[in-house]
């Protein structure tokens, strides 16, 4: 599976170097890695979800908690959690660190992904929610420290698209 | 039985507590019956108030948390009782009150009301502490018994659809969200 494993390492490792002690996913090619090294992990909590909503629930409990989180998942799982984004990330000020999987850009084969790829940056924009796209691992950490940390000071989503030149190896 | 007595009934068990309710009558009926800083009022997102408490129970293990639910709220994120039970932490307990109605937009029946049986759903999903009652002193009995043990359980409680006569609560959203907040980081520096 060309997935990169290690892209995946570095921004997993990125991930730990921010703080962030529990991650919610669902599974997504992409995210294969990242999500088994949390696993692999024991100091991080790993919650695998049935719906990607649910893990803006699990990552304002770990905020109360004071435990910094992040969630992995699709761009399709994105549009699937904006309820829970917007009725409970933005209205109650919970800082939410989404990695998202940039599916359906420049390149993708899978019909299926397309429209959810053409949705994700203008449904961003119009939530008001600060993104960044990743696709040189040279740049993975900083971006990712600088995302946490906006999420933590703002106390509201911010979201990196994981993208195919970051993810992928052809 | 009525909420309201229900949760009048438990309220002693509460009170010291982390509590998450959902929307609506739960919220403004515990509430009413006595606000406290440990109590998280989620007006809204609707269904998410069990996925909160799973976040909770998670990075709190020396708390009991009790999330206080409806059964649209359920119905409305039912795969979050499968990703209970796939974690079932020892500390959480669901308290799900089935009035077979979103009586808070004008009680329209739910599908509990066309036969769908929450504790089965519940059970079904893997969460083996379950129990269905519809008297308070039976609800008294099983929640202080689920508050006493080491298992994660879902209590349904079935509740006549009658509500508050007013939704009114004089605590801010986000008031409330800050309270809980500080209450829990002091909670954590007391356990040090």
């Amino acid at each position: 599976m060309p997935v990169s494993v290690e892209n995946s390492k570095v921004l997993y490792s990125a991930l730990k170097a921010s703080g962030v002690r529990l991650v919610s996913a669902l599974p997504e090619t992409w995210l294969v890695h990242l999500i088994q090294m949390a696993e692999d992990d024991p100091e991080m909590t790993l919650v695998r979800l049935n719906k990607e909503e649910e893990g803006v629930g699990v990552s304002c409990g770990a905020h109360f908690a004071g435990v910094k989180s992040a969630m992995l998942m699709q761009n399709h799982g994105f549009l699937a959690s904006v309820n829970g984004i917007v009725s409970l990330a933005q209205l109650y000020r919970i800082p939410l660190l989404m990695l998202i999987s940039y599916r359906g850009e420049m390149g993708e084969r899978d019909p299926w992904q397309t429209e959810g790829g053409l949705a994700t940056e203008p449904l961003l924009k119009s939530l008001g929610i600060p993104y960044r796209k990743l696709a040189d691992p040279a740049r993975v950490a900083r971006d990712l420290a600088h995302a946490q940390t906006l999420a933590e000071s703002s106390l509201r989503p911010v979201a990196l698209l994981l993208t195919r030149d970051l993810m992928w190896e052809e | 039985m009525l909420r309201i007595d229900a949760l009048n009934a438990i309220y002693p068990l509460l009170k010291d507590r982390i509590v998450v309710t959902n929307m609506g009558a739960a919220a403004v009926e515990l509430y009413s019956l006595g606000h406290r800083k440990s109590f998280f009022y989620m007006e809204h997102a609707m269904g998410l108030a069990s996925s909160v408490g799973l976040g909770l129970a998670l990075c709190l293990p020396k708390q009991r948390i009790v999330v206080v639910d409806g059964d649209g709220s359920v119905l409305m994120n039912l795969g979050t009782l499968s990703t209970l039970a796939r974690y079932r932490p020892p500390n959480l307990v669901h308290l799900i009150f089935d009035n077979e109605s979103l009586l808070s937009v004008g009680g329209f029946p739910t599908a509990t009301s066309t036969g769908t049986d929450l504790e089965a759903v519940a059970k079904g999903a893997g969460i083996e502490r379950t129990a269905t009652v519809r008297e308070v002193e039976e609800l008294e009995g099983v929640f202080s018994e689920a508050m006493a043990g080491e298992e994660l359980s879902a209590i349904v409680a079935k509740v006549d659809a009658v509500g508050p006569a007013s939704f009114a609560m004089d605590v801010g959203l986000l008031e409330n969200r800050f309270e809980f907040a500080r209450h829990i980081k002091e909670l954590q520096g007391a356990e040090v």
